[in-house]
This record gives C-alpha cells, sequence and structure tokens, in this order.
C-alpha cells in the first residue's frame, strides 16, 4: 500500500492501525514479523514449560502465566499489529487503553463482586435441606 | 490505481489541501489515504469492542471455573500437548497473515495467494483440533450441560472457534476477491481489515491458552 508511508513526516499525521511507517520494504516488513514469531514463540514455550515444572513456586504458576500471557499480547501488538508509541499511532492507543479499562473493570470486577457473594451464600448443602 | 501511482508517496491526511498539491499529490490520493486511515480505526473501534465481549465471557468462566457440580475440572479434560498445537497453528498463521498483507502491498501475486493459503490451512487445522477436542469431551460426557464449569468453557472457547471460523470464510473472500478484481484501493483496505482481525484473534487466543488451559491445568 503506497499510501501508508507518508514521505512527509508530520507530526499531525496519523496512521491506520496495522499500517506500518515505511513499510514499502518486504526484507524489512519480514524481519519484523520473524522477530514477533520468535518473542512469541519463545513466551509460549516459557507459559508451556512452567505448568509442568517445578521452576516456579506452585502457588505463584497462574500469576507468573498471566505476566507472561500479558507479555505476549504485547509482541502481538507491537510486531504484528505495528503500534507504537508514536504521534501517528496516539489515536489507536486511546481506543486500546480505553478498552482495556473496560476489559479489567469486567474482569476484575466480577471476581470481586462474586466472590463476595459465594463468601456471604448459604452453603448449597443446607439452601436444599432448607427447600425440602 | 497504476503502477506509477502506486511509487509515489502518500502524504498524512490531516495536511491541508494546499499542502498536498505542494507536495505533487493528487487529491485522488490524499482521498484513499484519509479513507484507509477511517476505515482502519472504525474496524479497530469494533475489534476493541469485540474484545469486551470476550472479556464478558471470560469474567464469567473466572468466576464459574470451580463450580464443577461433582463433575470433571479442567485438569481432568485438557489435552496440553492438542493445545500445543493449536497454538503453534494459530501464531503461525498469525505470521503468514502479515506475509501476505506484505505481498498485497508490494503487489505481489505469488506471495500474498501463498501466503493466504498457508493461513488457511493453519487455521483450518486449529478449528479441526478444537472440534475435535469439543467431539472428545462431549464423548466422554462432559459437555456443555454438565456443570456450570463446562458451560462457561464452551461458550468462551466456541465464541472463539466462531470467530476463527468467520476469519477463514473472510479470508477465502478476500483472495476471491483480489483475483476477480485486483489491488483496488477498497479491497487493499479489507485485506487490513481482515489482517487486524486475524493478528486480534491470536492475541484472544494468548490470554485463552495461558488463563484457560494453562492455569485450569495448574488449578
Amino acid at each position: 500500500m503506497s499510501n501508508i508511508k507518508p514521505a512527509i513526516e508530520s507530526h499531525h499525521a496519523d496512521v491506520a492501525p496495522g499500517d506500518e511507517q515505511g513499510a514499502d520494504d518486504i526484507a524489512r516488513g519480514v524481519r519484523g514479523y520473524l522477530v514477533g514469531f520468535v518473542l512469541a514463540a519463545g513466551l509460549t514455550a516459557v507459559s508451556f514449560y512452567i505448568t509442568r515444572s517445578t521452576l516456579v513456586w506452585a502457588p505463584s504458576i497462574p500469576i507468573a502465566l498471566s505476566v507472561l500471557a500479558v507479555a505476549q499480547m504485547g509482541v502481538h501488538l507491537v510486531f504484528f499489529l505495528h503500534m507504537t508509541s508514536g504521534p501517528d499511532n496516539v489515536n489507536n492507543l486511546m481506543a486500546l487503553a480505553f478498552g482495556l479499562l473496560i476489559v479489567m473493570l469486567l474482569v476484575f470486577g466480577s471476581l470481586w463482586i462474586m466472590s463476595h457473594l459465594n463468601h456471604n451464600m448459604v452453603p448449597m448443602e443446607q439452601l436444599m435441606r432448607m427447600q425440602r | 490505481m497504476s503502477a506509477a501511482e502506486a511509487v509515489l508517496p502518500a502524504h498524512p491526511p490531516s495536511r491541508g489541501r494546499e499542502h498536498s498539491h505542494a507536495a505533487g499529490l493528487t487529491e485522488h490520493e490524499s482521498h484513499a489515504s484519509s479513507v484507509r486511515i477511517v476505515v482502519g480505526y472504525g474496524f479497530w473501534i469494533f475489534l476493541i469492542s469485540d474484545i469486551i465481549l470476550f472479556a464478558a465471557f471470560f469474567a464469567t468462566y473466572a468466576v464459574l471455573s470451580e463450580s464443577t457440580a461433582g463433575g470433571p475440572a479442567g485438569r481432568d479434560l485438557f489435552d496440553l500437548r492438542l493445545v500445543a498445537i493449536e497454538t503453534a497453528c494459530l501464531l503461525t498463521s498469525s505470521v503468514t497473515c502479515g506475509l501476505a498483507v506484505l505481498g498485497a502491498q508490494a503487489r505481489n501475486r505469488r506471495l500474498f495467494h501463498a501466503a493466504m493459503a498457508v493461513t488457511f490451512v493453519l487455521g483450518a487445522a486449529f478449528l479441526a483440533i478444537e472440534l475435535h477436542e469439543f467431539a472428545d469431551m462431549i464423548e466422554k460426557g462432559a459437555g456443555p450441560q454438565r456443570s456450570a464449569f463446562l458451560s462457561a468453557f464452551f461458550a468462551l472457547i466456541g465464541c472463539h472457534g466462531l470467530h476463527v471460523t468467520a476469519g477463514l470464510l473472510w479470508l477465502l473472500t478476500m483472495m476471491a476477491q483480489v483475483v476477480a478484481k485486483g489491488y483496488r484501493e477498497d479491497i487493499l483496505r479489507r485485506i487490513l481489515c481482515f489482517a487486524l482481525f486475524w493478528h486480534t484473534l491470536d492475541i484472544i487466543w494468548v490470554g485463552l491458552f495461558s488463563l484457560v488451559y494453562l492455569v485450569g491445568m495448574t488449578a
């Protein structure tokens, strides 16, 4: 796509999400995808490895897996979706940041409120007995 | 778009019309460039709302993951070998999808079609393994009706599988449209949106294999 590489570097320029500045060079583009592939495959391999091994203290494995997952999502965003911190990507990043805020509220809010409900609820067997 | 136009540098849309003429660019190109940004951004907003949809399914799963109703839990059902193959398929297909975009940008028909074909095969392999896993679980009596955990599991993973299915149909459509219509501006925009969609599905799968399958095995 010719018009994804503004020849004039303007501070006001936007770039479509997924487009890479100066991606006219195929070799450079391929290199980017391959670097991303190696990093992502490495993180995936570590995730699978620590699940089965005793390398990480067992109770902390879910946290370690979450951290590795977030890191790999970051690798995908940078190397596959070409998100950068440049001014031409501000709009794309702001939309993503807002989406992540909603995702966090949804997931952690649900877990938090449901754990409290579970804690305060009459145990299920007792409830069944009361209904008889 | 002619080959001569294709090598002309485009310019950022936010610059005024007089700037574009000063830079020797036609209004048509300036328009095409800004349409690409608007379309890409709009599709990006859709993808973020899709991620929020997955977050809702995931929150449901996370809340219900212990509610096995005396039935099998994740560690009794999941086969990490299959999950590893699925992950490898989807990760590699994300790279080949990127190569297809590079092929389309370079107007390289062979690279585009070969990369899209490999992407399709890997996506289809992912889907086949997932369906095999589902069939296997249902056969063992661990279908979605067995427990709240399994209902949430099938809804979450099934929703991702449906997205992959839609992506595969879209992929074939794009290959056909490039053959029938060539690398028109609108076709290139659709390829951009397809690539965004496919990469996003891979990002969602990273969350799923880590937090559903791997955490499920350790629980």
